[in-house]
């Protein structure tokens, strides 16, 4: 067996095929960091315009049109697409605001559906076509977005439950052997001010990273070991079949995805809203 | 031998840049925006309307299943009430030609009696009249022919006339023993 050259030496192209001489071009984390188009400096700060910044404006213009268009008629007997508004608006409702929250859900419908399609949409694009990166793959997107339901359920907490009361409540659940709380307090109040919302971010980011870089693999490979030989031909097949269905995978963990973070907001907001049960 | 991972990669997955970080919660809030102030009141309300709509149908199907059953149970109790009211009027209008009948019956039949009754009053009083004309004028007849044949007047002797009545009656009574 000739040398293979690390897939890291400059003589090699960034797609090395297995003919080269190079080794396999795992994908790494640099994939994820795609050079910017270009960068807009607004009010002295550096914003840059690159894949992901592109894409999550596409999603949020995509959702918000979809939503308004199929409201937009109101008509008593629907059209496929109020239907098909109609079933995702219920979908949140019944299944996450109703399900997890009680009664007074509703209220939080609007703020868990856009959750839901904006998380949901933006992961999508990690499979279609042309767009080929799942946004929520970036921590800043995700950390962002539970910034903004960490913010929502710890005002909701204090406003609810009272400022102190929130924390106490959290800290000494009902029910629990008076010295477990020297245990327990400082791991609910950790559990509740930190774990929350970093576990939140971090679990969207990285089911979205890992299937990325799992489908990105395959792909590659498919290239790397096609040749014109009975084991080229076997190992590039098999690599491409393994990435069909690897996407059909992923496309459920990216809805499952959406709705776990979205559940999660809505299990946190209850807990706001009734005191620890 | 592979290089599996790049340890001299010089990214960092987990950094935060402050611009992506603004951007996405701008794109979070157009979408928030759009849904909570536009689009889903309209898809709530149009939901509640078509609950309501639905609702409203079925009972207002209700009422009028229930308006037709009172109406056609009122339809059936006055067919039933005209019949009998019919059937009555019927038989007393049956009960009454009877009578009718039965009185113009009578009516007819004592009128006839009294028209022959009086008819035959009238037949026996003219019949008297006649015999009693008839009696006189004979004899009158009878003396003037005797008279003639006797050659004087028979007229005022009162043996005369009487020997007249002897003879009609005689007459008479050979009549009835014919």
């Amino acid at each position: 067996m000739s040398v293979v050259k690390f897939s890291g030496d400059t003589s090699c192209p960034v797609t090395p095929h297995l003919n080269s001489g190079c080794g396999f071009p795992a994908p790494n984390a640099e994939i994820f960091f795609l050079e910017p188009y270009t960068t807009l400096n607004i009010g002295g700060m550096e914003f840059v315009i690159g894949k992901a910044s592109i894409l999550i404006a596409l999603v949020a213009i995509i959702v918000a049109t979809f939503f308004l268009a199929a409201s937009r008629p109101r008509k008593m007997v629907p059209g496929k697409l109020q239907s098909l508004g109609e079933q995702a608006y219920l979908f949140v409702r019944d299944q996450i605001a109703r399900e997890v929250i009680g009664k007074d859900g509703d209220r939080f419908v609007p703020f868990l559906g856009s959750l839901f399609f904006f998380v949901w949409i933006s992961n999508l694009m990690g499979v279609i076509p042309l767009a080929q990166f799942p946004i929520m793959s970036s921590l800043a997107f995700p950390v962002s977005l539970t910034l903004m339901v960490y913010i929502t359920y710890m005002y909701l907490g204090m406003k609810n439950q009272g400022p102190l009361k929130f924390f106490t409540g959290a800290m000494f659940p009902p029910g629990v052997p008076k010295a477990m709380y020297v245990l327990l307090a400082p791991l609910e109040l950790l559990q509740l001010v930190v774990t929350r919302p970093v576990t939140q971010a971090i679990r969207l980011f990285a089911n979205m990273f890992a299937g990325h870089l799992l489908l990105t693999t395959f792909t590659v490979g498919a290239y790397y070991l096609l040749s014109p030989s009975i084991i080229g031909v076997l190992g590039s097949a098999t690599s491409f079949g393994v990435t069909v269905v690897l996407t059909g995978f992923e496309m459920f963990i990216q809805g499952l995805q959406a709705f776990i973070f979205t559940l999660l907001t809505a299990v946190y907001i209850g807990g706001s809203l009734h005191a620890e049960h | 031998m592979f290089n599996i991972i790049a340890a001299e990669s010089e990214v960092n997955i987990l950094r935060l840049p402050l611009d992506e970080l603004i951007i996405g919660a701008l794109a979070f809030g157009i979408v928030f925006f759009a849904l909570a102030k536009f689009a889903f009141p309209a898809i709530s309300k149009t939901l509640e309307e078509r609950a309501d709509a639905i609702e409203g149908g079925l009972a207002r199907a209700e009422n009028s299943q229930a308006e037709a059953a009172a109406m056609l149970e009122q339809y059936r109790a006055q067919l039933a009430d005209a019949r009998t009211e019919a059937a009555n009027i019927r038989a007393e209008a049956q009960a009454e030609k009877t009578v009718m009948i039965e009185n113009a019956r009578g009516e007819a039949a004592s009128a006839a009696a009294i028209v022959t009754e009086r008819a035959q009053a009238q037949i026996e009083a003219e019949q008297a009249q006649a015999m009693t004309t008839l009696r006189r004028d004979v004899s009158e007849l009878a003396l003037a022919l005797a008279g003639k044949v006797v050659g004087e007047s028979l007229t005022d002797d009162a043996r005369a006339r009487a020997s007249v009545d002897r003879f009609i009656a005689d007459l008479e009574s050979e009549a009835a023993k014919k």
